[in-house]
């Protein structure tokens, strides 16, 4: 096991690597440069902030020097917003984003695998065709048409939540909301294709001779079977989530890194990119990783032939 | 005279497909008696499966009881409700399946599977559950028991896991274990074994058995009764010396007759297929493959017609005025046979 976490670092941090590289040089690609009004700028003014920013090296000098400060934890100065060192940026930023997203997974997946699972065990009924619809319609609207939704009626007319803005708990109802559905539907989705077929499978009709009660067994045979899928859906879909929502954010108005990341690619504030980048792609290699280690505990089979111990 | 547990009378069961109700039982009545061991033979199709899943209340959605009762001791399966019904399956009734590659969970250890009977019907605590689970495994000849408690099906053979499925149906102790093609998924060497295993655990556990298989192979071996099976009825039935060496039925002739001998040197096949049971046949159902047919056989139900104290068959050919035929060579030679042990027996 150790030996084959050991493996899996490595090529964790390979991949990282080749992000980090593969980015650089993408971005260096894209027109126009970091200034915003170049135009009313000399050729001096433009030499001097391309010495202060270190552009003025050659392209694999300004590449080398960004991973050797990557790899110290420095991931350089932003452009845009106000010099703020890059991981100050995502620190200070980060928390809304990761917190909203993590409880709009939550809130998803859970309610996405009671849904599914009611619609597999009551199949071909109008239960289940209701099910299938609302999570058609949870998949097909886009997010921020259910935000604009929610705000007028639930914020504005009920009062029930705060309209936007970042507070207490009670702010992040909504936006929670908003960017759950998505994942929602996608489980219940899964867990009822899944669950439709172990249903029919013989260990649930040995699971009923043995006289145990649909609800048994439901949660005692069915579901961990079916959850296998899923996993697979989930990881990545959390760190697209944590990593912020452009849109979510900026209609509640919450301080959160999606908004940045755009902006920065709006005005090639290289740094920027590269740091978000990177901190996503890290969260999806982790996140992989877990992944193939939740699969092991769900299923054993996968524990034995996969360690490879 | 022995203790009757099951009494299945007149029993109907429909299908309700878009083509319109399939009638898949029709009119089936047999009985079991405390520790005895009843075979239920016949092709795939038959009805066979779906007679002991009504046993069980395990029918599927689409099926409709139309008639008959299942009398276990006095009580009337067909009445239960659901819940009810759960409290009969696994701890009176149990079952087993015909394919154990696929009949374990295959994400929940051995010892749960076992035990998971136990914690529901007899409320015991997981631990002493587990407990009874193992004596169990070591009652099946799972070696190693103490370590493989823990393990999961896909770490067991073919021939184990079924082992381990005869120890989840035996671990409350029912009076009817079920056994649908116990056998069939496995290789003959391991057949035998799981064949001799049940024997002997039915002596000890003083279960009574309902043997579904097509093979009549392996009947020999097993059963004390046999029944056959044909289009959704019970077509002969009788002891299995009975049945294997004085069979009435021309369908009976022919399932012994395709059965390989040492002797044979081809094999013999029924010709035809079974009748479509959306329109089932008006008289005998198996007078389209039946070179013995006549023209009664077409318009009228044949009754059971009395051989023996314990063997009936259904056919007009036992009619008094019905002509004298004479069977398949094989089914004479087999008739010598029965008179031997007869004569053996009255000894």
């Amino acid at each position: 096991m150790r030996k084959y976490l050991l493996k899996r670092v490595f090529y964790m941090i390979l991949t990282l690597f080749l992000v980090a590289t593969i980015t650089f040089f993408l971005m260096k690609l894209m027109p126009g440069t970091p200034y915003s009004n170049q135009q009313k700028m000399t050729a001096q003014q433009i030499q001097i902030m391309n010495e202060q920013y270190g552009l003025n090296k050659p392209m694999w000098l300004q590449y080398l020097i960004y991973l050797g400060g990557m790899l110290h934890g420095d991931f350089g100065v932003s452009f845009q917003f106000s010099n703020q060192p890059v991981s100050y940026l995502i620190a200070s930023r980060i928390g809304a984003s990761a917190q909203l997203g993590f409880q709009a997974m939550i809130f998803g997946v859970v309610l996405g695998i009671i849904i599914g699972a009611v619609a597999a065990v009551h199949r071909n009924t109008w239960v289940d065709t209701l099910c299938t619809i609302l999570s058609i319609i949870g998949k097909s609207v886009p997010n921020f048409v259910l935000a604009v939704l929610l705000q007028f009626y639930i914020a504005l007319k009920l009062g029930w939540f705060p309209i936007a803005d970042w507070g207490g708990f009670s702010y992040t109802v909504l936006p929670t909301i908003a960017l759950g559905v998505g994942p929602l539907a996608e489980t219940a989705r899964f867990i009822r294709t899944g669950m439709v077929d172990v249903l029919n499978s013989d260990y649930i009709e040995l699971a009923k001779a043995k006289g145990l009660s649909r609800y048994g067994i439901v949660y005692h045979h069915a579901l961990r079977n079916s959850l296998i899928p899923l996993v697979t859906l989930i990881g990545p879909y959390t760190v697209a989530l944590m990593t912020g929502s452009m849109v979510i954010e900026n209609i509640f108005s919450i301080p959160g890194i999606g908004e940045q990341f755009v902006k920065s690619i709006l005005t090639n504030d290289y740094p920027t990119i590269m740091g978000v980048t990177m901190l996503f792609s890290a969260g999806l290699v982790a996140v992989i990783l877990i992944t193939d280690i939740i699969y092991g505990i769900i299923d054993p089979r996968i524990r034995l032939s996969g360690s490879g111990d | 005279m022995a203790e009757r547990i099951l009494d299945v009378k007149n029993l109907k069961i429909d299908f309700h497909t878009y083509a319109g109700a399939v009638k898949a039982i029709r009119d089936v009545s047999f009985h079991l008696d405390k520790g005895e061991t009843l075979a239920i033979v016949g092709e795939s199709g038959s009805g066979k499966s779906v007679t002991t899943k009504s046993l069980m209340g395990l029918l599927a959605n689409n099926a409709e009881v139309t008639g008959g009762s299942i009398m276990f001791h006095d009580q009337d399966i067909l009445k239960k409700s659901e819940k009810e019904m759960q409290n009969i399956r696994g701890k009176d009734i149990a079952m087993i399946f015909q394919d154990p590659m696929t009949s374990l969970d295959p994400t929940m250890r051995i010892g749960q599977q076992i035990a998971e009977p136990l914690i529901k019907h007899k409320h015991v605590d997981k631990k002493k559950a587990w407990s009874q689970a193992l004596e169990l495994m070591k009652l099946v000849g799972i070696t190693d028991a103490e370590e493989r408690i823990k393990n999961y099906p896909h770490q067991f053979s073919g021939g184990q896991r079924q082992r381990i499925v005869i120890a989840i149906a035996l671990v409350c102790y029912p009076e009817i274990l079920i056994a649908d093609e116990p056998t069939t998924a496995l290789d003959v060497t391991i057949q035998a074994q799981i064949l001799e295993l049940m024997k002997e655990l039915q002596e000890k556990i003083e279960t009574s058995i309902i043997f579904i298989t097509h093979d009549l192979g392996v009947v020999a071996g097993m059963a004390d009764r046999v029944a056959v099976m044909y289009a959704g009825q019970i077509v002969e039935y009788g002891t299995v010396d009975e049945i294997f060496f004085n069979p009435q039925h021309p369908y009976t002739w022919g399932l012994l007759n395709s059965m390989p001998t040492l002797s044979s040197t081809k094999l013999e096949a029924i010709p035809g297929t079974p009748p479509d049971l959306l329109d089932p046949p008006k008289g005998d159902p198996f007078v389209a493959r039946n070179p013995y047919a006549m023209k009664i056989d077409a318009e009228q139900r044949p009754p059971f017609f009395k051989v023996s104290e314990t063997h009936y068959a259904a056919t007009w050919l036992l009619h008094p005025d019905a002509p004298k035929v004479t069977p398949p060579d094989e089914i004479v030679r087999r008739r010598q046979t029965f008179k031997d042990i007869m004569a053996h027996k009255a000894i």
